[in-house]
């Protein structure tokens, strides 16, 4: 499974034709063998070692994080530890090692987990929900209401409001938030960090904390030891030939100097927030605070501080709830209405990533993406006057759904209200909730492969987007290149930033 | 709408979010399961797993004692030993395994292990007689 994902992610745009074509024949025979649940995981993670790694998609700034501490430890343990060693005691080395390996491990521990992520409904669930909320409302047979968007719980006798995650179609559990870069719901959601290269949430933070607490540790301890390597060397001389004798140390000193203020003020912060059980997310928000009357409080918190730390770092560690590695079970329903070109189900493969469009661009979108896709903007097909490029000529019966929800095997008026443009989305619930609603309608219309466990991840293989986008550098799209399987996603954040997430 | 076609109703059990965000699952008989499954039978099933999830969640001296022990190893050992909470999902497994085969299969029932679903939400599946089975 390892060998099959890296030589997919390393096909390039480079690659010649014919070297793609065998390699996505390949792909599709493997595919219909074994496919496990990370490869068609909905939100935006990358993953490792066959799913065992998860990250954010963006780690530039985590491999920074790890240069920085490796290399100043290195520079460390081969120049400074040495001379103290002998000068003072070999136990420096010794407890720069343990503070280290624990960092090292702390810090990979946080960026390599699930932070706990919250499936997203399967399509059966999601339909429920709708099937629930129009029997709440009698008053309009035969429409849809949309869901009310919050629903209230009494946690120890405090009001929570849960959110409806449009993406995840689910009502949030409390603490929980949805994490933009991640596109994932995260329970407990404490905050994404980019320095480690996850969000943080209900399954990491102890590791986080333990990471910064003992980085702010170790920080404090090389830059203590490495100025009694310097007092001691101008002890025998003067303190130039000290730095000019050991350079390293000087370069450890600077870095040490600069990162202490920031890691020793966000451990002293975290600490705040551990003993008193609130998250990040939180206390930001101000959710507990007194503001809005006196009787606000933190129902999570177990009353003293010493209960909320040991809840915090000797707790239950809760189990991933993604199971990243099991098998996707492809699921054919039986269709009573066979919806347009399924008889090339495998070779039409969407460019469902393209979720934000500005304007009149070729968008040949699938319309079968059912399952858990949000997509704001309607599946509709803008064509301009331009030829379509090679790759989409398969495609070339193009659905569009109306906002009534009936589907028309026609191209669509490019103006009027059938296509409302990504930007305007923001503050049209209604035209969002048709959407929502008329996929949901049409469940029992399409060929949906969704595992049967998670439900609702419906994938695709792309093998047309590289040939077929005449639009790479387009506004909104999305670099998907190397992706192989488009799990359709939900709904592309950026629409959202009017609904309070 | 989809209901008619499919042979299956299925009941969806919420999370009970009353005390905290530990897994509890709402304990309200759902009126689908009327004539199938009697309400004490069922709520038994329920606390039962309520009570494992419960036991999972406290931080009871094992948990302890396991949290410790992992960081002392810098979290090494929880690569190569299953958490306290990883057993109890097992159990919960098994136990709704037996549940299903003693009780309610028999009834056209079955309860879906709620692992399956993320721990949000505990399927209830109810092939309707009505419908004939595919």
């Amino acid at each position: 499974m390892k060998d099959y994902y890296t030589a997919v992610s390393t096909t390039g745009f480079s690659n010649t034709k014919t070297g793609e074509e065998q390699d996505s024949q390949e792909i599709q025979i493997k595919m219909t063998k074994t496919v496990r649940r990370w490869e068609v995981f909905p939100g935006k993670n990358k993953f490792y070692c066959g799913g065992r790694i998860m990250m954010a998609r963006q780690a530039g700034v985590f491999y920074l994080t790890c240069a920085l501490i490796i290399i100043t430890s290195g520079l460390f343990f081969a120049f400074d530890c040495v001379y103290l060693a002998i000068k003072v005691t070999p136990a420096i080395p010794a407890i720069g090692g343990a503070l280290f390996i624990f960092v090292m491990a702390t810090l990979l521990r946080t960026s390599f987990s699930d932070p706990g992520v919250i499936p997203r409904a399967s399509a059966e669930e999601a339909a429920e929900m709708e099937r629930q909320n129009e029997v709440a409302n009698p008053n309009s047979p035969g429409t849809y209401r949309p869901p009310p968007r919050t629903k209230e719980v009494v946690i120890k006798g405090q009001v929570i409001k849960l959110k409806y995650c449009f993406t995840c179609k689910i009502f949030r559990p409390p603490r929980a938030s949805h994490c933009s870069l991640c596109d994932n719901c995260v329970e407990r959601f404490d905050h994404h960090c980019p320095w480690v290269g996850n969000c943080v949430g209900r399954r990491n933070y102890r590791y986080f904390y333990l990471f910064i607490l003992s980085l702010s540790l170790l920080c404090i301890y090389i830059f203590a030891c490495v100025l009694t390597n310097l007092i001691l060397r101008a002890q025998e001389d003067n303190f130039l030939t000290a730095m000019k004798d050991s350079p390293a140390s000087v370069i450890e000193a600077l870095v040490c100097f600069f990162s202490i203020w920031s890691v020793v003020g966000l451990a002293g912060f975290h600490s705040y927030l551990t003993a008193s059980e609130l998250t990040t997310n939180e206390d930001i928000k101000g959710t507990f605070t007194a503001k809005r009357g006196q009787d606000n409080f933190n129902p999570f918190s177990k009353g003293t501080l010493f209960k909320n730390c040991m809840g915090v770092l000797c707790g239950p560690n809760p189990p991933s709830l993604l199971d990243r590695r099991g098998h996707v079970v492809p699921e054919t329903e039986t269709v009573s209405h066979v919806s347009v070109g399924h008889a090339e189900k495998d070779a039409n493969m969407v460019i469902s990533h393209h979720e934000y469009y500005g304007s009149t661009h070729i968008t040949t979108q699938k319309t079968n993406n059912i399952g858990t896709s949000t997509n704001p903007d309607r599946p509709v097909t803008v064509v301009t006057d331009e030829t379509p490029p090679e790759g989409i000529k398969k495609r070339d019966m193009i659905s569009y759904q109306t906002p009534d929800g009936t589907i028309n095997n026609k191209v669509p008026p490019i103006s009027g209200s059938g296509v409302s443009p990504g930007p305007n989305c923001i503050g049209k619930k209604n035209h969002i909730w048709d959407m929502t609603l008329n996929q949901l309608d049409y469940l029992g219309h399409r060929v949906n492969i969704y595992p049967v466990n998670h439900g609702g991840v419906n994938y695709y293989r792309d093998q047309n987007s590289r040939q077929s986008n005449p639009y790479p550098l387009s506004p909104g799209y999305r670099e998907d290149l190397n992706q192989k399987f488009v799990a359709s996603r939900g709904v592309s954040t950026g629409d959202f930033q009017g609904v309070n997430y | 709408m989809d209901q008619q076609r499919s042979p299956h109703t299925k009941v969806f059990i919420q999370r009970d979010f009353s005390d905290g965000i530990p897994v509890k699952f709402q304990t309200r008989y759902p009126p689908e399961l009327e004539g199938r499954v009697d309400r004490a039978t069922y709520e038994r099933t329920i606390n039962t797993i309520n009570e494992m999830f419960a036991d999972a969640e406290s931080l009871g001296s094992r948990t302890y004692c396991e949290s410790c022990f992992a960081c002392l190893t810098g979290y090494i050992a929880l690569l190569c030993m299953d958490t306290y909470y990883e057993k109890t999902l097992k159990k919960v497994r098994i136990y709704l395994e037996e549940q299903n085969q003693t009780i309610y299969m028999s009834r056209g029932v079955m309860l879906i292990d709620p692992a399956e679903r993320g721990l949000r939400i505990l399927e209830i599946d109810i092939s309707s007689m009505d419908t004939p089975q595919r």
